[in-house]
């Protein structure tokens, strides 16, 4: 019953956080409305006993996701008038994924409801089971190729973030600090012995 | 489980509690006088030199993103480090395999120049 009344709490603010993102003039407190619907959809898996994904979630999503949005964001050159219009223009695109949307959550609802009985729903979980261990105990032995290819992933990911967005700047004068270190007054200061010169 | 997360909970409740009093209290015993002055920006006592929404070198994207990448390695290291006794000799050489991966793109960066700022 509490766990219930957590549950429609949480789902009932990710709603509105959803909403606030789409219907936010101003970018910046678009991401911010995101990364509440990123909480509380944490929430959510937390009380369906994910605990593992619920704290990735803030860690990755939260953490590191949204302050790349937020680059992004400030990025591009926001300007909040110009922002806006574009309804019309984008509607019909939207209804559309909004339509596969539903027709896929219906099919769901549909199938979880036909094989219930095959399924068994949701098992209560045993005292001293615990999430990221069993997540961890297939994930690196069943599905250790789709972990390493994981790996591939990031790598790649780190390659086109380089050759995307890395720029040699041409003509910066940057210091040397080894040379700096390294530089001996014998080097610098050259003293010169002469005669004196006779009076004129 | 559930249970243990009982703190957080408390915690969430304290911190809406604290934040609407506190806007509650704002609102009530503010006098809400605005006045151009007051509402215009700010800056230690001169005027604003540019607009505050200008736009951010492309550089931070790149720091944001090598972030990124290795955040999630790290995030595939704990359920590791958790079960390590049940995958076994296996997960470990799967462990090692996927850090050498990433070493190798660290690599790539480092020598890239990436991590340098300018």
């Amino acid at each position: 019953m509490f766990q219930a009344i957590l549950f429609y709490t949480f789902a009932a603010v990710l709603i509105g956080a959803a909403m606030g993102v789409i219907f936010s003039r101003n970018p910046v407190h678009a991401v911010m409305f995101l990364v509440l619907a990123f909480f509380q959809s944490s929430l959510l898996w937390l009380l369906a006993e994910a605990e593992f994904l619920a704290i990735v979630l803030i860690l990755v999503y939260v953490g590191a996701v949204m302050v790349l949005f937020l680059f992004v964001v400030m990025m591009i050159d926001i300007n909040v008038e110009r922002v806006q219009g574009g309804l019309v223009r984008y509607a019909p695109l939207g209804l559309v994924i909004a339509g596969l949307m539903v027709v896929e959550l219906v099919q769901l609802i549909w199938a979880r409801s036909r094989f219930e009985v095959a399924t068994g729903g949701f098992a209560a979980t045993p005292e001293g089971y615990s999430n990221t261990e069993a997540l961890g105990a297939i994930l690196y032995t069943e599905h250790v190729y789709a972990f390493e290819i994981a790996a591939v992933i990031l790598l790649l990911a780190i390659v086109a973030a380089i050759s995307l967005t890395m720029r040699k700047r041409e003509g910066l004068k940057v210091q040397n600090i080894t040379s700096q270190v390294a530089a001996r007054a014998k080097d610098r200061v050259r003293v010169v012995k002469m005669e004196a010169e006779k009076r004129q | 489980m559930l249970e243990n997360y009982l703190p957080i909970l408390i915690f969430l409740g304290i911190a809406a509690l604290v934040g609407l009093v506190l806007m509650g209290l704002g609102f009530l015993f503010g006098r809400g006088e605005k006045d151009a002055e007051k509402l215009s920006a700010y800056e230690c006592g001169f005027e604003p030199f540019e607009d505050t929404r200008m736009k951010f070198d492309v550089r931070y994207y790149l720091v944001a993103i090598l972030f990124i990448i290795f955040d999630l390695e790290i995030a595939f290291l704990f359920p590791w480090a958790v079960s390590l006794d049940l995958v076994g000799g296996f997960g470990l050489v799967a462990m090692g395999i996927f850090l050498a991966v990433l070493v190798v793109g660290f690599i790539y960066e480092w020598k890239k120049g990436a991590l340098e700022w300018d």
